[in-house]
């Protein structure tokens, strides 16, 4: 019979005891968790990537449902713990449960700390711990306007960074004088708010908050010294304190936190403690490095291990904002008995400092250039005697040892016991045992077994190092794709960036990004004239160099250099004015074929380029225009006659249909969008194999999305259901926008869907009524440029040079 | 005495795109690059016979349209694992005006 441990709280640091226990025995305890949030557990250092649109929800999961089952721990999801007995050993949940318990462990956490001044409850208020945090702030981002963050600390600079680049303009309230006062020295604290300034981020250093304004929901911030500054938003992120009530109404020993011995146990021998709650040696940790140091003792303890202690934890602090290096780590306050290194190069940016006492390294701050970072800070905890490398200390590793400069040789020359991976403290020794001893040859598995890399991912490159030394060739390092031979960068990193940096034509992307060729490739260009057109509707001019041919000359090219020309069919319907326009056409140009297609329309093959655009001003005279059958966009919508005619039909397919390709006709998308609706659920306008397929019930509609039927066959899966064709329009354009926003170019709706999750999209289209509006809205304004007939702007001569030679020397040579 | 034969101004092909100019023996493709460079080939990719002028310029080549084969403009050689040739047609530029050689437009008639 397994003896039953009681979790309290499921955050990283609970995360890792339960890893740490199930990995020495996983039969040891039968395990109850009790989290107050409803989320599994997640990674939430990487909160900062999330904001900044770097990550998504689902990259930074720890463990998901199927862990929690796998390993048969009974997760109380969204349940808090409301009293400990601890005579009797129970719990007691906030649903009235009570648990009983051999061992306890308490990893309540921290909560942020909550200035104390007037309208700091007002809604846009927020801190910045947990993922409703960021899903409000990403909301807020989304409206624009101002954000005011209070705290110039990490987290707060994590913050705001995120912030500006989701656009908005953010102002850093700081109370000292220096950004990052207690890991950065003034030096360094004056480089990051030059590249903080630089990211467009106004920082008020020495400014004390006196109140939060507004009425109904925050408009500003009062400093002190009277002035104003106008907020939408407003980020606390000042610090946080132990969450220890519930230890306290225990009985336990609490002072600012729950006090715990080496061995984490807290007063009460069978209850034991870690994370941000705990008080060890009158320390309060904030960083992940100690969390699981603490995790690792108290899982070797519950396994009766006697000898396992937790001596503190020195800590070492990165920015995770992209492109600002930072690392500190240890004490750098001057004193008598100090003495210090520096080494200054403002022009390039980079700033290092070196604290030593009586030889050895005691503080470290580097700026710019952190490749040292790890070699410091194992000078640092070791207490490495450097008096023989001290003239070229500050140089780094390669210069100080006399060692090689290629980081790989670096790598290699490090000891085995060299720390590797601050967040989990995993060494050089431990990661080539596991790589060779469980034959290991992907990242992802060497995360799995070791945790190395797998926390804040700083130490990805070392790890990759690593591989590749103890792999030879048989390491090939799992990068992201590149969109293209012309830049490392994947379509995720290029987009992020196009938006952050504001790059609004196709030159300032390749010039910004570092494009390695002059003018890109037929891969690349497409794709970014594709993104610069999604991200900036308003303000981008069309690139016709960069368009395929069909988009540029609005016609499909056929094997032998002809055209096929398909006029638009508003959901399938037709009448006998347009049929009879297109027979004229096909006479009166000689088109050899006219074929039914299967999108409902009707496809004129074989057209000569040059009579183009006669063959469509007759369409458009008729009334037709371009039926966009060549472009990334909305192709057709196919419908069923609906409740009209159909003695099944349960709604006006056909009207919704038409309506819905009305209203959407003209966008670009990443890849084809094709389109159904069914009146019933007989679903003969095959609207479940389509990208989004509606089908009418008598409750209304039900939307699918996510179908395919060309190269891959693909079912839709449901996204929600409405009970107006009004509701049912906006949903579609909300999703449409979301994957306009989101997906890769060339990859269909169903592949984005696969990437993102249907759930994460459900939510943002369907769930968040605030986030459907704004993606509905940015769909309109988008249409409002794009919805512009093609082909009407080329019979009026647009784009004439397209269609007529640059000279004619056959008629030379019959003149001659 | 090579004969050179006027087929129009360089403004007149629109910046990395391109224009035909047909020809008794079969189109010809003219490209205009982004750093200002004129190039002609046969208007017909040695795989399939795309016309080139439909293709996307970068650098100093051209995609197929077809089945993006990457051909040189400075040689009509296919680049990288894809092999052939789309006659590449003598250009001159004097002044404001493109000029193309006329034994060369002889040659592929024959």
């Amino acid at each position: 019979m397994p003896r039953k441990l009681v979790v309290i709280g499921n955050g990283m640091a609970a995360g890792r005891v339960l890893d740490e226990l199930l990995a020495r025995d996983p039969d040891a305890y039968s395990v109850t968790v009790f989290g107050a949030e409803p989320r599994v557990n997640y990674n939430r250092i990487m909160l900062s990537p999330v904001l900044a649109g770097e990550k998504a929800y689902e990259d930074i999961l720890i463990h998901d449902d199927a862990w929690y089952a796998a390993n048969r721990i009974d997760l109380r999801r969204g349940v808090a713990v409301t009293h400990i007995d601890r005579e009797a050993k129970q719990v007691t949940g906030a649903d009235g449960s009570v648990t009983s318990y051999d061992a306890l462990l308490l990893a309540t956490g921290s909560s942020p700390f909550v200035l104390p001044v007037p309208g700091a409850d007002l809604p846009g208020v927020v801190s910045f711990r947990d993922l409703d945090d960021v899903d409000a702030m990403l909301a807020a981002a989304r409206r624009g306007g101002r954000a005011v963050v209070i705290g110039g600390g990490l987290l707060g600079l994590e913050a705001a960074a995120g912030l500006a680049a989701r656009g908005m303009d953010v102002t850093v309230v700081h109370l000292m004088p220096t950004l990052m006062e207690r890991q950065l020295d003034p030096s360094a604290g004056y480089l990051l708010q030059r590249a903080m300034e630089q990211r467009g981020v106004t920082i008020r250093s020495r400014a004390n908050t006196h109140a939060i304004l507004g009425d109904t929901h925050v408009t500003g911030v009062r400093l002190d010294d009277g002035e104003e500054l106008p907020a939408d938003l407003v980020v606390m992120a000042i610090g946080i304190r132990p969450n220890a009530a519930l230890a306290r109404a225990a009985g336990l020993e609490v002072n600012r936190g729950v006090l715990v011995g080496d061995d984490m146990r807290t007063s009460d021998p069978d209850i034991f403690s870690v994370g941000e709650c705990v008080e060890h040696g009158g320390v309060c940790y904030g960083l992940v490095a100690p969390l699981y140091d603490m995790a690792k003792v108290a899982a070797a303890r519950l396994d009766g291990d006697a000898t396992a202690m937790f001596t503190g934890t020195l800590t070492a602090t990165r920015l995770k904002v992209t492109g600002v290096d930072l690392f500190s780590a240890g004490d750098f306050g001057e004193g008598d008995d100090r003495q210090e290194v520096v080494l200054r190069d403002v022009a390039r940016g980079v700033y290092k400092r070196v604290v030593l006492k009586e030889d050895r390294v005691v503080g470290v701050v580097l700026y710019g250039d952190t490749a040292d970072g790890s070699w410091f800070f194992d000078l640092l905890r070791r207490g490495t005697d450097v008096s023989q490398m001290r003239d070229t200390l500050i140089h780094g590793q390669s210069f100080a040892t006399g060692a090689p400069q290629d980081p790989a040789a670096a790598v290699a020359a490090l000891p085995d016991d060299a720390e590797i991976c601050g967040c989990n403290g995993v060494c050089k020794g431990k990661i080539v045992q596991t790589i060779a001893g469980e034959g290991l040859s992907s990242l992802a598995e060497v995360r799995a077994h070791t945790k190395a890399s797998a926390s804040c991912g700083a130490c990805t490159g070392l790890v990759e190092q690593l591989m590749s030394l103890t792999l030879g060739a048989a390491f090939a390092p799992a990068t992201v794709e590149p969109m293209c031979g012309c830049t490392d960068l994947g379509h995720d990193d290029v987009r992020r960036l196009i938006r952050a940096g504001e790059l609004k034509s196709i030159p300032a992307v390749m010039q910004e990004l570092g494009w390695k060729t002059s003018g890109g490739c037929a891969r690349c260009r497409p794709a970014l004239n594709y993104y610069l057109l999604c991200d900036w509707p308003e303000e981008y001019a069309d690139d016709a160099r960069s368009r395929y041919v069909n988009e540029r000359v609005h016609a499909n090219i056929q094997k032998d250099g002809t055209y096929s020309v398909v006029p638009r069919m508003w959901g399938g319907l037709t009448n006998p004015r347009e049929l009879r326009a297109i027979a004229d056409v096909a006479e009166r140009y000689d088109i050899p074929a006219v074929k039914v297609t299967g999108g409902q329309r009707i496809d004129l093959l074989g057209v000569r380029k040059e009579d183009l655009p006669a063959v469509w001003a007759d369409l458009n005279r008729a009334g037709m225009v371009s039926g966009h059958a060549y472009a990334k966009g909305l192709r057709t919508v196919k419908t069923c006659v609906g409740s009209d005619w159909c003695r099944f039909g349960t709604q006006d397919s056909t009207g919704l249909g038409v309506r819905i390709e009305k209203f959407m006709w003209g966008s670009w998308t990443p890849a084809k969008v094709k389109m159904g609706v069914s009146g019933c659920p007989r679903n003969c306008a095959e609207a479940t194999c389509k990208d989004v397929g509606v089908i009418c019930v008598d409750s209304g509609f039900e939307i699918h999305f996510a179908g395919a039927a060309g190269l891959h066959i693909r079912g839709t899966q449901l996204l929600t259901r409405t009970a107006t064709e009004d509701e049912c329009i906006e949903v579609i354009a909300a999703l449409t926008q979301l994957y306009r926003e989101q997906g890769r170019y060339l990859e269909r709706m169903y592949k984005w869907a696969d990437r993102t999750g249907v759930d994460v999209i459900r939510a943002a289209v369907v769930d968040d009524a605030d986030r459907r509006r704004s993606l509905f809205e940015r769909f309109v304004i988008s249409q409002r440029k794009a919805q512009v007939d093609p082909w009407a702007e080329r019979v009026e001569g647009h784009d004439a040079h397209e269609f007529t030679p640059m000279a004619n020397l056959k008629l030379l040579e019959a003149a001659e | 005495m090579t004969e050179w034969i006027d087929v129009g101004l360089v403004t007149d092909i629109p910046v990395q795109g391109s224009r035909v100019v047909a020809a008794p023996a079969g189109d010809i493709a003219v490209f205009r690059t982004a750093d200002g460079s004129v190039f002609a080939l046969r208007d017909r990719c040695p795989h399939k016979g795309g016309p080139l002028s439909e293709g996307m310029v970068h650098g100093h080549a051209v995609t197929c349209p077809l089945h993006n084969w990457v051909i040189s403009l400075e040689t009509g050689q296919a680049q990288g694992a894809d092999h052939g040739c789309a006659g590449k047609i003598p250009v001159r530029i004097e002044g404001e005006r493109v000029l193309l050689a006329a034994s060369a437009l002889q040659r592929y008639a024959a």
